[in-house]
This record gives C-alpha cells, structure tokens and sequence, in this order.
C-alpha cells in the first residue's frame, strides 16, 4: 500500500497526542495550572494536527464532515465522532484544571477512555481489510494502543510505565511481522482472482494498460521492500529500546527526556512507513504483483 | 444509509465468458465513451498526450497466460470492472453513505454528491474495481450503466450496459442473476461459472465463463510418420538421420 506522508503523520502524531491526553485526564502527571496549559496544548498540537492532516489526504475535503453519518457501518465514520467527542471532553476537563484548578475526575476518567476508543477505531479501519491480509489480523489493535499508550507516557513523564508499555510495543510489532510475513497473501492467489487455476499456473501476459494508473500508485506500491530488515531494525532500536533504555538506565532529566521522545518519534514513523508500504493488496494479483 | 440491504428483489449484473472474450477493448472504450458524458462527473485523463498518460476507466481488461501440467499454455483475455457483490465491503467501510447498494436491483453506486474522495472503499475492494477520480476527486465506479438500462429516451435494444452493447464478440451478458430461470442465469449454470476470489467472501453477483480447455493432439501433425523411400534416397534418408 502506498505510505502517504498525510495517513502516516496521522496516524502517529495523533496517537501520540491522544496517548498524552487519556493520561493527563487519567491524572499522569497531576498537573495544574499554566504547567497544565502546557502539557494540554502539546497533546492538543498533535491530536489535531494529526486530524488535519488526514483531511489534508482527502480529495474531496468538503464533503469531510458528512464522515459523521454513517457510524452503524463505517470504522471511518466512528472515528470521527470518537476524535471530536475525546477532544469535546477533554476541552472541558483542561478548562476546568488550568483556569479554576478543578479537577473532575470522572470527566477525564471519561475522556481518557474516548481517546482510546478513538485510537481503537483508527486501528479497526485498517484491520477490518480482508484485501490486505498483513493489516487484517488481531494483533493491528493492540500494536497501534501499544503505540499511543507507550508514546503516551514518555511524553506525559512516566518513565517506567513507558518503559513497560514501550517493550511490550516492540514484542507486539515483532511478533505482527513474523505472522505477516508467513500469512502473505492469505491464501488469495493468481489463480484465485482470475479463476484460471482449473486451467493451471497463470502469470500476466500483458496489462491492461501500459502507464501508471491510481490502482497501481494506490495498492501495488513496491519501492523500498527490499529494505523492510533494515527498517524493521531502525524502528526497534530507535522506537524501543534506546527510549527504554534512557528511561530505565540513566535518571531522568528534559534532556533525556527529550533524546527519547524524538528517538521514538523517528523509530516510530519508520515503522508506520514499513506498515504501509510493506502490506500486500490482493487486487495487485491482477497486475502480477 | 451504507449498511447494505439484507436482499435485493433483482441481482443485476454481466457474465462475462472468457471462452470468447478475444480482447479487442472495445467494451473498455465504449464504457469510457458512455461513463464520461452521463453518469456523474466525466472519467478524467492526465497528460493525455503526454510521456505519462493515465486517466479512469470503469472496466479493464487483462490479459493472462494459463500453463497446464502438460500441453500448451492458453491466453485468457480478462475483462474486469465492478462485480457488484452481494456482500459489498465497499459500500459498508463508506463514513458518508455516498455508497451505495440499491435494494432494487442490487447495482453498487457512489453518490458523487456526498462522496469525501478517501479512498477506504477502493482498498477494501478485493477486485480494483473503484477509482479515484485525480482531477475531479470523487471515487468511479461502474454503474453498470444505470442510466441506460432504464432509459426509456433509447432504442430498447440499447437499453443494456454499453459493454454488453459493443462487445463484438458476444462475450459480454446482462441480466438479473437472482432469477434462476434468466437467460444469464442458465447460462452460468450451463457453463459452470464461477466467481472471482470467493475466499474473500464477498459473493459477486457479475459471473464468469471458464475458458474451454484446448484440444490436445495425440502427435504433432509435423513428425514424419513414415518414410517409404528405396536405395540411395533410404541411404541418404538414414546419414541425415544420423547428423
Ligand atoms: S467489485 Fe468491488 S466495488 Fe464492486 S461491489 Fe464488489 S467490492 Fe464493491
Ligand atoms: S471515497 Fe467516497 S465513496 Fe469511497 S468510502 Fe470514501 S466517501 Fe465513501
């Protein structure tokens, strides 16, 4: 599948930031006031630049808020409304601890929830795919809650909750590789999508077209599969390990705090781009792909 | 409503028999020339004349080389466009409703009108059946040319998806396959036609044909069976032989 810059910013900055905020309305750290200011416009920064940048990857964007209707069917419809209802939610709880030092416990108990509901729906979209058998599998969900969670606390300060939540990440993302890797095209073949197997081996003998066309740009995307080892390496160094080391081994200060943050930010954006770019559409069968 | 309809009264939709499908690509012209000035938003072009032309298209067509165990590969000409399943992934994955599936007839279409141009539908199709308009930024799909088949401002003869119209091979048949006792119907049960990937579960309505397997002859009409030559031709018959 093609990793489209806009789908990948997405997908990781806004789980980080609702990583950041189901902690803070959880409590994780028990800040107030304009220290309070800070932590919720970081999380605020990522959860709806994230959002934005997902619209920016629609090609029709006027339509975008018509994305609401549809919510007894659509993953993308749910979404949507758990995006605006978590950020709806925990506008009030940030109001409430910043200007008047309130803390309502049951609203961010609330609001943390939804920004995991939200997260969990991000995921669904793409495990409920049977055409791209490496996205359709269980572990698609736990990887990308995994993924908010353990972002979720480095930023929100939690070194050995991230720690733990970090190396649980990086046993889930191997663990959804090597079952990736051998479930391949889950059994959908050329044979199967031309029906010429009774016939026997099919290859392509000549395209339907001779240039590029949206399918093959969209879903039959192969550059730089060869270095998925490389980049599957780059994403367990940088995205766990040196963050988990820095939080465990070394104590703790803004400036390894920092290192960690940014380490994992580059280890996670590897690892999103190898979760597009590695995953296989059956429809490229067509193409010989 | 993107939910899909638990039936439809009607399952219209093509067979398509790649017994005698001789892949000329008129059907994918004629569904262009149909699909561009009817239907919703015109099927756009890029760098048509260009180093890099691409541009929508409704139906394609592939084609395949078969190899059996034993005997000569066949080349099977494969047209391919929407299926309109009864299952539809793509009308369900949809967060605007602009899919559809009509519990009518059962054709699968995008409402251009609320369609966001996302994309989710055409991943979740097994088949690369929907595309995204470039310019015009609303997802294309065959419409299994809704605009003809009740026409009544055209010929009734025309009154069938363009496709069907102009393939001139015959290749191509409309009708409703929830009728066992259709022309279509009896068609692919006369021929054993199947469906395209069914592991996916998506249950196609459009049906296609099996290619019919080629004859294998016994011995190549090229060998020389015999030869019933005397003297110096049998001589030199055998040193030729022997070279
Ligand atoms: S062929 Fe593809 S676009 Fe058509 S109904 Fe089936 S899943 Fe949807
Ligand atoms: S591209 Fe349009 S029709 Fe397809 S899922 Fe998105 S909004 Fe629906």
């Amino acid at each position: 599948m093609h990793p489209a810059p806009s789908v990948i910013a997405f997908t990781t900055l806004s789980g980080l930031g609702f990583g950041l905020l189901a902690f803070l309305g959880l409590g994780l750290p028990p800040v107030t006031g304009w220290v309070a200011f800070v932590f919720f416009a970081l999380a605020y920064a990522l959860a709806v630049g994230g959002l934005l940048a997902s619209v920016a990857h629609l090609a029709n964007p006027k339509n975008a808020i018509k994305a609401f209707s549809q919510w007894r069917s659509s993953w993308l419809s749910r979404e949507g409304i758990a995006a605006v209802a978590a950020l709806l939610v925990m506008a009030v709880f940030a109001i409430a601890l910043i200007f008047f030092d309130v803390r309502l416990r049951l609203l961010g108990l609330l609001g943390a929830a939804l920004c995991l509901t939200t997260v969990f729906t991000t995921s669904m979209i793409y495990t409920q795919l049977k055409t791209v058998p490496r996205w359709n599998m269980w572990t698609t969900p736990p990887v990308f809650l995994l993924h908010c969670l353990g972002g979720g606390a480095l930023l929100a300060g939690q070194p050995r909750l991230a720690a733990v939540l970090l190396a649980l990440l990086g046993a889930m993302m191997i663990w959804a590789w090597s079952e990736g890797d051998s479930k391949g095209r889950a059994g959908s073949t050329m044979e199967t999508a031309t029906g010429l197997g009774r016939i026997g081996k099919v290859r392509l003998l000549e395209p339907p077209h001779s240039g590029e066309n949206y399918l093959l740009k969209e879903m039959a995307y192969q550059v730089g599969r060869k270095h998925a080892l490389k980049l599957r390496i780059l994403t367990i160094s940088l995205g766990i390990v040196l963050p988990v080391a820095l939080m465990l081994l070394v104590p703790v200060t803004h400036f390894t705090a920092i290192v960690a943050i940014l380490a994992h930010l580059i280890g996670v954006f590897a690892g999103r781009w190898l979760f597009f770019a590695e995953a296989e559409h059956v429809q490229a069968l067509y193409y010989g792909r | 409503m993107t939910s899909l309809p638990q039936t439809t009264e009607k399952k219209l939709g093509l067979v398509i028999d790649l017994d005698t499908c001789v892949g000329c690509q008129a059907c994918v012209v004629s569904c262009k020339e149909w699909n561009t000035s009817n239907y919703g938003a015109p099927l756009s072009d890029v760098d048509a004349y260009g180093a890099e032309p691409h541009g929508t298209f409704l139906n394609r067509v592939h084609s395949f080389e078969a190899q059996p165990e034993a005997g000569c590969s066949q080349t099977v000409h494969f047209p391919k466009s929407c299926l309109h399943c009864e299952d539809a992934p793509c009308v369900t994955v949809c967060p605007t409703g602009a899919s559809y599936k009509r519990e009518e007839d059962g054709i699968v279409l995008v409402n251009e009108d609320d369609c966001m141009g996302c994309g989710l539908c055409a991943w979740s199709c097994p088949y690369g059946a929907r595309e995204l308009d470039e310019i015009f930024g609303v997802m294309k799909k065959c419409t299994l040319c809704v605009d003809r088949i009740y026409n009544e401002n055209i010929p009734e003869e025309d009154r069938v998806p363009s496709c069907v119209r102009t393939c001139p091979s015959g290749a191509r048949h409309f009708g409703d396959l929830g009728d066992p006792e259709s022309d279509v119907s009896k068609l692919v049960a006369a021929r054993e036609g199947f469906d395209l990937m069914p592991e996916l579960g998506t249950k196609p309505v459009n049906k296609y044909l099996p290619p019919r397997l080629k004859d294998q002859p016994s011995q190549s009409a090229l060998t020389p069976q015999h030869s019933d030559a005397k003297g110096l031709f049998a001589w030199l018959d055998k040193a030729l032989e022997k070279l």
